[in-house]
């Protein structure tokens, strides 16, 4: 069927099958790869969108569910040249490894932030808790996000070109 | 992508539309968050032949103040049960329950009635709807609405006392006596986005230091959610006695599983128990 939609301020209009993940639908007939898949099942929040302003796991939606709502993925974050605060935060803090479940986290932060303008690290961690990273330990992630929505935490250094050079060569 | 059901999918854009396909498809399942079912068909467990979309019929989602008590949408999500003041307020252990479904992004888009009609038995919010004497509302557009007291919708595992044409549309949540107390508490594997291994939920009537009402519920401790009348009857006209845990394995009949074993159940579900009849005293 044709299903109509807004992606990240764009109108899309795609033909799925109803029950179509709308994690598939993006991926593959929208050719919007940012979003990842992890489990599959909504455990782990690698395919984490926002639809009308609320994370939920796109594996798990049925993309008949959001003909004529708001989608946004982790491409619709940045305003043009502008990135988010959630992720220049990233940068700064070193908040990704490998980066599968990045996107998913920025996206979920995201929505915190939109929710809370300054919660506190419990908050942050609860938020970010359907989000799983198995290179981190998490720690830089959270230290990222409160810095981002809070400016409670200072970053040992602020990257440089040369630094961001190097994380994209070992990457 | 392993599966992409290629099933037809009805949408209902109100209540009243989603009657009418259901009396007209009985064999399609209706679908809400979908936090369970799409789960489901992933993992190739099942194939229905069609689906009634109820994500659409916003009317049966929301809290409304009525009849002595709240009326809770089937299509309310579990971060609405979170942010509704008057559910804080009646229901503080359905809240703690909707908490700890999953993540944020499960309770964004699960929702009560799926819960319910899921009917698993680790479902976080059943034992709670036991304890707080819930009634779930099902209607069809045949024979109307009826309420079925939340201790009576569970026939057997997964099964529900539900028709083919009915759907699960609201539930009933009495207002609590001044001296109720409330109580959730989940045991899983960690704290976010664990299926429970006991899932407890109570309400306690305290008045000068005698238990005067006790409704006492466990999930995955049995084929169905458990009211648990023996506990509930020797908790009741004395002051809280830890001792009344003792009844427990009397209403609970736990079994080893892929996430816990029948004596671990047993002994962490008499514990929760004992540790909150404690907590009264």
């Amino acid at each position: 069927m044709k299903i109509d939609f807004e992606l990240n301020g764009r109108a899309v209009s795609v033909e799925a099958a109803p029950m179509a993940r709308l994690l598939d639908v993006l991926r593959e007939d929208l050719r919007a790869t940012g979003t990842k898949e992890g489990c599959g099942e909504g455990e782990c929040g690698a395919c984490t969108v926002l639809i009308e302003g609320r994370a939920v796991n796109a594996c798990l939606v049925p993309t008949v569910q959001v003909a004529g709502q708001k989608v946004l993925t982790v491409e619709g974050l940045a305003e043009d040249d502008r990135l988010h605060p959630v992720q220049t935060a990233f940068l700064k803090y070193g908040g990704a490894q490998c980066g599968i479940c990045t996107p998913g986290f920025l996206v979920a932060a995201a929505e915190l932030l939109a929710e809370h303008p300054s919660p506190t690290r419990l908050q942050v961690r609860e938020a970010l808790a359907g989000n799983l990273c198995r290179c981190t330990g998490y720690q830089k992630i959270v230290d990222a996000v409160v810095a981002a929505l809070t400016g409670e935490v200072e970053p040992a250094g602020a990257p440089g070109d040369a630094d961001l050079d190097r994380a994209s060569r070992t990457c | 992508m392993l599966t992409t059901s290629q099933s037809p999918v009805y949408v209902a854009h109100s209540l009243d539309e989603a009657l009418v396909l259901r009396a007209a498809h009985p064999e399609a399942m209706p679908l809400a968050g979908g936090t369970d079912v799409m789960v489901f068909i992933e993992a190739g467990a099942i194939d229905p032949p069609g689906f009634i979309d109820l994500w659409a019929a916003r009317d049966m989602a929301g809290v409304a103040d009525a009849d002595g008590g709240l009326w809770i949408g089937a299509l309310t999500t579990y971060t609405d049960l979170e942010r509704d003041d008057r559910v804080v307020k009646a229901a503080p252990a359905l809240v703690e329950a909707a908490r700890t479904v999953g993540a944020k992004q499960i309770q964004n888009r699960g929702t009560l009635g799926g819960n319910i009609a899921n009917a698993s038995p680790a479902g976080d919010t059943l034992p709670v709807l036991m304890a707080l004497d819930a009634e779930v509302e099902v209607a069809s557009k045949a024979r109307g609405t009826r309420r079925i007291p939340m201790d009576a919708l569970y026939t057997g595992y997964r099964t529900l006392a539900v028709a083919p044409d009915e759907l699960i549309t609201r539930v009933f949540l009495p207002t609590p006596h001044p001296a109720d107390v409330q109580h959730f508490r989940k045991v899983g594997t960690r704290l976010a986005q664990a299926i429970s291994k006991v899932v407890f939920g109570a309400r306690v009537r305290l008045e000068q230091g005698k238990v005067t009402d006790a409704r006492v519920a466990f999930g995955s401790v049995a084929a169905t959610p458990v009211r648990c009348p023996r506990v509930e009857a020797a908790l009741v006209g004395r002051a809280p006695d830890p001792a009344a845990a003792d009844h427990l394995l009397v209403d609970i009949a736990p079994i080893d599983d892929v996430r816990s074993t029948a004596d671990y159940r047993r002994t962490v579900a008499a514990r929760t128990l004992r540790s909150f009849i404690s907590s009264l005293a």
